[in-house]
């Protein structure tokens, strides 16, 4: 075997590039059927009555599910049980399903679906968040009594204090739109009835397998033990796979389990763009006070995030919003009120950021105009506001249980891209046919759930008599590489060769439910519990052959596949000693358990320490901007993120090119469009997602500063490399036009000339 | 009506013909490396090279492609499962994250390296303008199709994959490629 390249290495890398590697639909099973969603045209309506004769009439078609068909909950969620698996008293949005019809081929399932009759009474639909906020408002769902599904505050110093301190206030309002997770694969599941013990085997496109458990076995109304979700590969999800994927498995699995045979549900682009759950739009009026000297003494917001029909994880996606409300900066004075409201429009849940884009987009741009009015520039404002060793977060959080490499990340993004020089020479609306503009924004960002929610990862190591050894984490493979991370510190920790360890294929039966693989969270809670594990069975081993060795059970050391004690000399093949415990009757054999630390949150005041760790990163970027045209071409990105310490330097990369990239399409090209509720953007050619030659050369700095309380140093990577590039952009096409941009995406049309003569001189 | 598909004849049953061809692919022959992401040919990830052309085949049917020598990703290793380079290089420089949209991807490059063996980083990126990636944001697919174009310039042995059995192509040789029969299995 050749010497494995530990710096862009993954398990997956060979069945990738051959075509091997099966997912959701590239499995088959015998007796196969297959299944389609049925949608209606309506936007909001009650439901009177479902026809399905017709459909159930077509030659081929097996049967058609509706509501009646579930036997246990058709209403589910993970926060508020208002998802239904099958729209029942309602139509809520235009992507509600109200059936599924099973049929022996696709393609007759599909065209039965077509053939559903459903009488229902019209309601108004509310598609404004704002509107919906209004006590006279028609209600998404009458039992929750009112259109606003959460509140969070943030509730710090004294805001008529802050405003009298300061010298100028700020006052703008920012608008966000919908945009899509686009992952290559749609949502898929196929499930099989397992003839020996009647256990529902699910195989999906998922990034939450213990949701998705809970979901089928909430469907079915079985118990959780008889359902199994086994881990299979994933076209990317971020985000964008927990609820819906789930709910796509449930009405699979309830198929199968009806049918007694293998059921396939593989969605068509349109339906997964049309059903599955998006990115929160957002409104955002944000005022911020200011000094002369360029310190922010208050700030006041209204956050009203637009969640769509279904709860979702709407409160927790608002919540970070709050928590990080006024960026990386230090804020005496805070008064944030946050809302998350039902509407008609699409469902709005977890997407990568998880609330922070939308943040960043004002915040970044608010600190810039500020500088303005101050007379400095961007980076010397962020100097003198930025958290630094020992800050207070507007949370009441102190910064010091790990370095805080705010400061650095900037300095790490203006060196690279002589950012200060460049700043010189921009446009500012002025020049010939291409403006030029430079542009940076920086976040940070509390790593994983936080006050969210409960957070804890279990790992198992299972060492076989011949020295080969399983791994099996409670992180799930998005296609980020989760599983080669574990696998690279598993090898590291235990001092043997990868060759030996086989990561074991994922089961909702055997790993305990670790929750989701979400929020950056997958390298420092799997990561932990890996280690942790290993470390248990390094002291079960070292207990096995101490004696054996001569010193004492913490003296033995692990490498180079031996097992040795004082002197390198003195050591045991980890093959040998793994034949060896066999014999003594010991398992080498480990559960490790990666508890995150302790958090804490006061809902009634917004304080509290919201999570265990941050990180912190900047990332810039160079244009032009066509005058005639208002075409944007990006020159050069370049981005730095303290990341604790990279397990996998290729794939940490890798992360934050396509953060970066993904966070290009979120500023310029991406939207949702849904006139009237009703989406018209509903496949990759007309949502516009970046290509190619949309990007420009990126640069991507690892910083490293390992975390104390993560036990491989190692944090996040997946969001905060998504969160920042938008405002760059913004910024520097203000740095280009003279223009600022409060809505996303930024649509420049052709730009006017410079005037001195002010309004209505043409 | 014939087919070559990785260097193998195949006969297509009449009843086939009608098929969209990337389920004849996936379905019939098991060849399940092309996806189906977006059934209207905006994404790419149905890609397969026809006649050493990258054709993205989800809105296509199985007569249209009769006499034709197609390859899929699965003929592009050496029988006995070596890499290509160019597969190498993408395992190498870190290219593949979700995997989805690698078969497309690489076999796309696959043709334009065959054409155009000494390309500048921005030949590459128009190269794959018509495949979507979601993970990478195409900067490391890039670096890997410019480390393996040296392969390519210097034609070496078995660059070139699965072909008509005993029929190479001759198009390329001007351009230094050795074609050899790498029959795929």
């Amino acid at each position: 075997m050749p010497e494995l390249d530990k710096k862009s290495w993954r398990n997956d890398a060979y069945a990738k590039v051959t075509g091997r590697a099966k997912f959701t639909d590239d499995l088959k099973f015998a007796n196969v059927l297959h299944a389609a969603p049925a949608y209606t045209d309506f936007v909001h309506a009650r439901i009177i009555s479902i026809d399905t004769s017709l459909a159930e009439n077509l030659p081929g078609v097996i049967k058609v599910l509706t509501a009646r068909d579930v036997p246990g909950t058709n209403r589910f969620g993970q926060i508020i049980r208002d998802f239904r698996i099958f729209a029942d008293d309602k139509i809520r949005y235009h992507g509600d399903v109200v059936a599924v019809v099973v049929a022996e081929t696709r393609e007759i399932a599909i065209r039965a679906a077509q053939l559903l009759k459903v009488n229902a009474e019209p309601l108004t639909a509310v598609l404004d968040p704002e509107a919906a906020m209004l006590p006279d408002a028609p209600l998404v769902h009458e039992n929750h009594g009112t259109n606003i599904v959460n509140t969070h505050v943030v509730r710090r110093g004294d805001v008529e204090a802050g405003f009298r301190q300061a010298d100028f206030v700020i006052e703008e309002k920012f608008q966000t739109q919908t945009v899509e997770h686009a992952y290559m694969e749609t949502e898929a599941a196929v499930c099989v009835p397992r003839s020996t013990d009647g256990v529902i085997e699910v195989y999906g496109s998922m990034q939450h397998p213990f949701s998705t458990r809970r979901f089928v076995a909430a469907c079915l109304g079985v118990a959780l033990s008889e359902v199994e979700v086994i881990g299979t590969p994933m076209g990317g999800g971020f985000g964008g796979k927990d609820d819906t994927a789930a709910i796509v498995c449930a009405r699979t699995a309830l198929a199968a389990k009806l049918l007694n045979r293998p059921v396939k549900m593989v969605y068509r682009r349109d339906w997964s763009m049309r059903e599955s759950y998006k990115r929160h739009p957002y409104r955002v009026h944000y005022k911020m006070g200011v000094t002369k000297a360029g310190r922010i003494t208050v700030v006041q917001c209204k956050i009203i995030a637009d969640g769509g029909a279904y709860c979702s994880v709407t409160p927790w996606v608002t919540w970070r919003s709050t928590v990080q409300c006024c960026g990386p900066y230090v804020v005496e004075n805070v008064h944030c009120d946050t809302f998350g409201v039902y509407t008609n429009n699409v469902v709005a849940g977890a997407m990568r950021g998880f609330g922070s884009p939308q943040m960043n987009f004002v915040i970044e741009q608010m600190v810039e105009i500020a500088a303005q009015r101050a007379g400095i520039s961007g980076v010397e404002f962020r100097r003198r506001n930025m958290v630094r060793q020992g800050s207070v977060t507007i949370t009441g959080q102190k910064l010091d249980g790990h370095k805080v490499a705010m400061e650095q990340a900037l300095d790490t993004v203006l060196r690279e891209m002589d950012y200060e020089k460049k700043l010189a020479k921009c446009a500012h609306g002025i020049g010939d046919d291409e403006l030029y503009g430079i542009g940076l924004a920086m976040s940070y960002r509390g790593v994983s759930l936080g006050a969210e929610g409960v957070d804890f990862c279990a790992a198992i190591i299972n060492a076989q008599a011949d020295g080969s050894i399983f791994v099996e984490v409670g992180v799930h493979e998005n296609g980020q590489g989760a599983e080669s991370a574990m696998l690279l510190l598993l090898a590291e920790e235990l001092g043997v060769d990868l060759n030996r360890i086989r990561y074991r294929r994922s089961s909702t039966s055997n790993i305990p439910d670790s929750g989701t693989t979400v929020a950056s969270r997958g390298t420092i809670m799997g990561g932990g519990a890996v280690t942790l594990a290993a470390r248990e069975l390094k002291k079960k081993i070292a207990g096995a052959f101490c004696e054996k060795l001569g010193c004492a059970a913490e003296e033995v050391r692990f490498k180079d596949n031996f097992i040795c004690g004082r002197s390198d000399t003195d050591r045991i093949a980890f093959g040998d000693a793994m034949r060896q415990m066999w014999q003594m009757q010991q398992f080498p054999f480990a559960l490790g358990t990666f508890k995150a630390p302790r958090v804490t949150w006061d809902e009634h005041t917004g304080q509290g320490d919201a999570y265990f760790t941050w990180v912190y990163g900047c990332q810039a970027v160079e244009l032009t901007v066509n005058k005639k045209s208002g075409r944007v071409k990006l020159l050069n990105a370049v981005a730095a993120h303290d990341v604790g310490r990279a397990v996998n330097p290729e794939m940490v990369r890798g992360q934050i090119y396509g953060g970066m990239a993904m966070s290009t399409g979120y500023g310029l090209h991406e939207e949702v469009k849904a006139p009237e509720g009703k989406m018209t953007t509903l496949n990759l050619n007309t949502y516009r997602i970046p290509r190619s030659m949309d990007l420009p050369e990126m640069k991507a700095i690892i910083i490293e500063n390992p975390d104390p309380v993560s036990p491989t140093g190692a944090k996040s990577i997946g969001e905060p490399a998504n969160e920042i590039l938008a405002p760059a952009i913004a910024n520097a096409i203000f740095n280009a036009t003279g223009r600022r941009h409060f809505s996303l995406p930024i649509h420049l049309g052709a730009l006017p000339e410079p005037t001195t003569c002010g309004e209505g001189c043409k | 009506m014939k087919l070559f598909v990785n260097g193998k004849e195949i006969e297509v049953p009449a009843a086939a013909m009608e098929k969209r061809i990337v389920e004849f692919l996936r379905e019939d022959l098991d060849l399940t490396g092309a996806k189906n992401a977006c059934d209207v040919g905006a994404c790419g990830a149905c890609t397969i090279l026809v006649n050493d052309e990258p054709i993205r085949i989800c809105i296509k049917r199985v007569k249209d492609f009769a006499g034709q020598r197609i390859l899929t990703i699965e003929g592009l290793a050496a029988p006995d499962g070596t890499l290509h380079p160019l597969q190498q290089a993408f395992v190498d420089c870190g290219a593949i994250q979700c995997g989805y949209c690698t078969p497309g991807m690489v076999l796309t490059a696959h043709a334009f390296l065959l054409n155009n063996p000494r390309p500048t980083r921005e030949q590459i990126r128009n190269a794959i303008f018509k495949n979507l990636c979601r993970c990478t944001g195409y900067q490391q697919i890039i670096d890997a199709i410019e480390k393996a174009a040296p392969h390519y310039q210097r034609g070496e042995r078995g660059l070139q994959a699965a072909s008509t059995p005993g029929k190479p192509a001759s198009r390329h040789t001007s351009k230094g490629v050795n074609l050899a029969k790498a029959e795929a299995g």
